[in-house]
């Protein structure tokens, strides 16, 4: 078949080779499916993400001025943000936010503590083991294997650049 | 094959049939969710659940109850008790038909569950008929059920977790549609509403356009329902015209688009009489629903609701009823597999 009945309805219709109908359906369907605008996904990821730090620097700065030190001040932070998104999420808030916000509510500490709770609540039906216990880490455990493993991976890296003092 | 045989044959064409004595729908009903009945649909249902869990502690309860109280329901419109009833032919989109099996539980009807993910209810109704006209049945219950969540928690992610929908993604529909199918002498006429027959029936073969995305299941059922819809026209040796309605389960807007212009590539326009049930369900605007209502009880609780009220009061004489299921899992969607469709036809008539 010709290049022009690529992504064309009767490159659909009328092909007779399956595997080249199938390619020309996909990128007929590419066509005719609307997408969101990803500028526009940005500048919303964009402003909810930083109104997110904006809030944690509030956190930082807030606890520092009680006294804790910078470090203390983070962790504190870090407890703080964790225990709202977790808040928002059983309230079903959250699930709105990132309609909104999308990867700005998903990069934060927030979206992380947002994928552990959901599944908890919608598990915590099939018991506390099996549904909870299991089942928790359906979305985060990604996550954490492959966070782990990278840590692991890098930490090798260094030590081996290490030994030849090149770092 | 004298010529007798061949008049005497139900088989017309490939993959249809046509009736000598169309089974009639006696009865229907349907329940249906909270923001379905916020649809424009809305007033027709006959039960609308204001609660998601229905009372129940879990989805699966809640959707069992949606079964339970549709089948209850067409029994009481009927007249009828459960041991009236020889067969049921259900299913729905949960794993092993839990729906189904505890929903229908205290019935006590020999049952037959089936799994035809969206396109069940054209599945059911289909083999229903074929019993009450083969005599293997008087009355029939066919029917099915979807819930939002259940679907959300089987299919996609935890109902609380962030993140976006696609447009092109769908919204499965909260609720039950349940017919009775019966011969034509147990059908009610004292109130001289129109008989509902169906005429015969176009079982739908897998159709599979490689399609991977199943955020887009409008565009991965689109073939499906083409096949089964021209293979309908070529069986039958009709035009589009025929039907006042070509009425598809839950394409949604993209999926519509796409059969429109396959079904046009064949020389077959159905763009004047064409409608679908996932487009009419949910009113795209003001509720948030993307490319439109999905799931079991999507075709169900239309065609239980809107589309026989259109029959009866003599608005539309003759339909052709085409839910549409996309029959992927899990699995095979993990496993990198493309998703399967399958599209049934049920001619249903006006007398």
């Amino acid at each position: 078949m010709s290049n022009e009945k690529k992504g064309s309805v009767s490159g659909v219709v009328r092909e007779p080779d399956k595997k080249k109908r199938n390619e020309n359906y996909n990128q007929y369907v590419k066509q005719v499916t609307p997408t969101f605008s990803i500028w526009k996904n940005c500048l919303k990821a964009f402003i909810i993400g930083g109104i997110i730090c904006t809030i944690g620097q509030f956190f930082i700065n807030y606890y520092m001025y009680i006294g804790a030190d910078a470090e203390m001040a983070k962790s504190y932070n870090t407890l703080t943000l964790v225990f709202l998104s977790i808040l928002l999420t059983g309230l079903g808030i959250y699930q709105k936010l990132a309609k909104f916000g999308g990867a700005g509510t998903l990069v934060p500490i927030t979206g992380f503590a947002n994928s552990v709770a959901a599944p908890a609540v919608e598990y915590k039906k099939e018991g506390q083991v099996f549904g909870i216990g299991c089942k928790i880490f359906t979305i985060a455990g990604p996550v954490i294997l492959y966070g782990i493993f990278t840590s692991w991976l890098l930490g090798i890296i260094y030590y081996i650049l290490k030994q030849y003092a090149v770092v | 094959m004298s010529e007798i045989e061949i008049r005497k044959s139900k088989m017309v064409g490939k993959q249809s049939i046509i009736f000598h004595n169309p089974p009639c729908i006696i009865a229907a009903s349907s329940v249906a969710g909270k923001k379905e009945g916020e649809g424009p649909l809305g007033p027709l249902f006959d039960i609308i659940f204001e609660d998601p869990l229905v009372g129940k502690d879990s989805w699966e309860e809640a959707e069992s109850k949606l079964i339970t109280d549709a089948a209850a329901k067409v029994l009481q419109k009927a007249g009828l008790k459960s041991k009236d009833i020889r067969y049921l032919i259900g299913g729905d989109l949960l794993g092993q038909l839990i729906a189904t099996s505890f929903g229908v539980e205290d019935l006590e009807i020999p049952l037959i569950g089936i799994y035809g993910a969206c396109s069940t209810m054209g599945e059911a109704m289909s083999l229903g008929a074929m019993m009450v006209e083969g005599g293997f049945a008087d009355r029939v219950i066919a029917l099915t059920s979807s819930h939002f969540a259940g679907a959300e928690k089987q299919f996609r992610m935890p109902l609380d977790y962030g993140n976006q929908r696609p447009y092109s993604a769908t919204w499965t529909v909260t609720g039950s549609g349940a017919v009775i199918i019966a011969d034509r002498k147990y059908a009610n006429r004292s109130n001289g509403e129109a008989l509902i027959l169906i005429k015969g029936v176009t079982t739908g073969k897998i159709v599979d356009y490689g399609l991977k995305d199943s955020m887009n299941m409008g565009a991965a059922m689109a073939p499906a329902a083409y096949e089964t819809i021209k293979q309908n026209f070529e069986d039958l040796n009709i035009k589009p015209e025929y039907y006042d309605k070509i009425i598809t389960g839950d394409l949604g807007y993209v999926g519509k688009n796409i059969l429109l212009d396959l079904l046009k590539e064949n020389g077959y326009d159905i763009s004047g009489n064409h409608m679908d049930c996932g487009i009419e369900i949910f009113d795209k605007d003001s509720q948030d629903t993307h490319a439109g209502g999905s799931g079991c009880g999507c075709s169900a609780v239309t065609f239980t609701s809107f589309i026989l009220k259109q029959l009866r009061e003599g608005i539309w004489k003759r339909v052709l009823f085409v839910p549409t299921g996309a029959l992927l899992s899990t699995v095979s969607f993990n496993e990198g597999n493309s998703v399967p469709a399958i599209a049934h036809a049920v001619i249903v008539e006006a007398e």
